[in-house]
């Protein structure tokens, strides 16, 4: 079977009539549901709280968001992000909890700093690998997208993204990006080697990130099969440290991305950013 | 779209990263409705330490409400006052914007919010 990621960009793919045919569909509704409270299951979020939810489309997964009884730690509040207007005009119609905005998450995530407790995205990041015009580049638009949300969530928050890769690369270049941006990052398989078998990208803020240590991100994943825990960030961190020399343009930069990821207000980089200014009178 | 979620917002465009300005959005011509929801105390002392105050004031005097007190109630004091609890739910939660705009401070780009959903699409450019 086609993927409609390789066929469509996702705005022109998800129009009036495939949200209808999406929305309707008791089994996707189905499926949609339960991937979302395996999500949540991973997210295990002690009280109610505030979410956002990446390609909420027409909303199933964020109403799930909206059902958790008290007794679970619920009902918690969400922001969901989605680039097709028929979904969220479908979202709208059903009359969703969650407040939505027209977005692409290839351009980034507009929160400041420390916004939410958690976030969740179900069937949607593997749209990114697919560039949408020759003018920006797929890694590009994963880079926005992981550097964004980790500046949007809590120090000590979690994502949980259910995504479909197309094969290996797509699943390397998603973790990848998500580890450069800073997060402990794990892979849980669900059902692996079936046709039923889905992937969860679970990622932590904080701790693991501050030390090196992949402590937390192998917390949450603890005793469970199939997980791939990635510690890519580690080797990534040791490296850049012992190649950068102090004052460097390079370290320079470096500094400027830690701030801006701590939510820092940052000067934008230029070919002037750490050279030598000429003393004038 | 609710007020909380506009104390959270910041301006997209990749220039106003770097500029405190672009925080918090100001609301232009906003048509206001009311949603009634269930109040959810544990939210409300959950989010609070992450409310930015200041920010908030801001909105609420563009929105045309009564000014609010210059600092944050504690979470022990939200807790104990049931009047300010559910003068905050109504505020943060059950106020929302359903047409209008939102302009940033820096690049003056507007933000349209039709039916409660704001369009943060912008052209590849001011990426
Ligand atoms: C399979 S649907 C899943 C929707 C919802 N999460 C659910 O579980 O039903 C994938 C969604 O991702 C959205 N999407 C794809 N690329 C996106 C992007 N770059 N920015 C925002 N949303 C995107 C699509 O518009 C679509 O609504």
């Amino acid at each position: 079977m086609s993927r409609p990621e390789d066929t469509l960009p996702p705005d022109l793919h998800y129009n009036d009539t495939e949200a209808r045919k999406y929305t309707t569909s008791s089994r996707i509704q189905n499926i949609q549901a339960s991937m979302t409270h395996r999500a949540l299951e991973l997210l295990s979020l002690p009280s109610p709280s505030l979410i956002l939810d990446i390609g909420c489309g027409s909303g199933l997964s964020g109403e799930i968001l909206s059902s958790i009884p008290p007794s679970d730690g619920g009902p918690h509040i969400w922001v969901g992000m989605d680039i097709s207007a028929s979904m969220l005009d479908i979202a709208l119609q059903r009359d969703v909890e969650g407040d939505l905005m027209l977005a692409d998450i290839g351009q980034g995530v507009p929160f400041r700093a420390g916004s939410f407790d958690a976030a969740v995205s179900i069937s949607a990041i593997q749209w990114l690998c697919n560039a949408e015009s020759t003018e920006v580049s797929s890694s590009g638009r994963l880079t926005r997208f992981f550097n964004g949300l980790y500046v949007s969530l809590k120090r000590g928050g979690r994502a949980v993204c259910q995504f479909y890769p197309k094969n290996d690369q797509q699943r390397t270049m998603i973790s990848g990006a998500a580890i450069k941006a800073g997060f402990g990052a794990g892979i849980l398989e669900d059902d692996p080697g079936t046709k039923n078998a889905k992937l969860y990208l679970v990622l932590t803020v904080g701790g693991a990130a501050v030390d090196g240590a992949t402590g937390d991100i192998t917390g949450v994943v603890k005793g469970m099969d199939d997980v791939d825990v990635l510690d890519a960030r580690r080797k990534h961190r040791e490296k850049g440290r012992r190649e950068v020399k102090k004052g460097s343009k390079a370290w320079i930069l470096g500094k400027k991305e830690q701030m801006e990821r701590k939510g820092k207000v940052v000067k934008n980089s230029s070919k002037y950013t750490g050279r030598k200014r000429k003393i004038t009178f | 779209m609710k007020v909380l979620t506009l104390n959270f917002l910041t301006c997209a465009v990749k220039a106003c990263k770097s500029s405190t300005s672009s925080f918090p959005l100001h609301p232009k011509e906003c048509e206001l409705v009311s949603d009634s929801i269930v109040p959810n105390p544990a939210l409300l002392t959950n989010i609070l330490p992450r409310v930015d105050w200041s920010a908030l004031i801001t909105i609420s005097t563009e929105l045309g409400f009564p000014t609010l007190p210059p600092t944050a109630p504690t979470i022990e004091e939200l807790q104990s006052d049931e009047k300010m609890m559910a003068e905050l739910h109504t505020l943060l939660l059950e106020t929302q914007i359903s047409e209008g705009s939102l302009v940033c401070g820096n690049c003056g780009h507007e933000y349209k919010i039709k039916e409660g959903i704001a369009n943060f699409l912008l052209p590849n450019h001011l990426v």
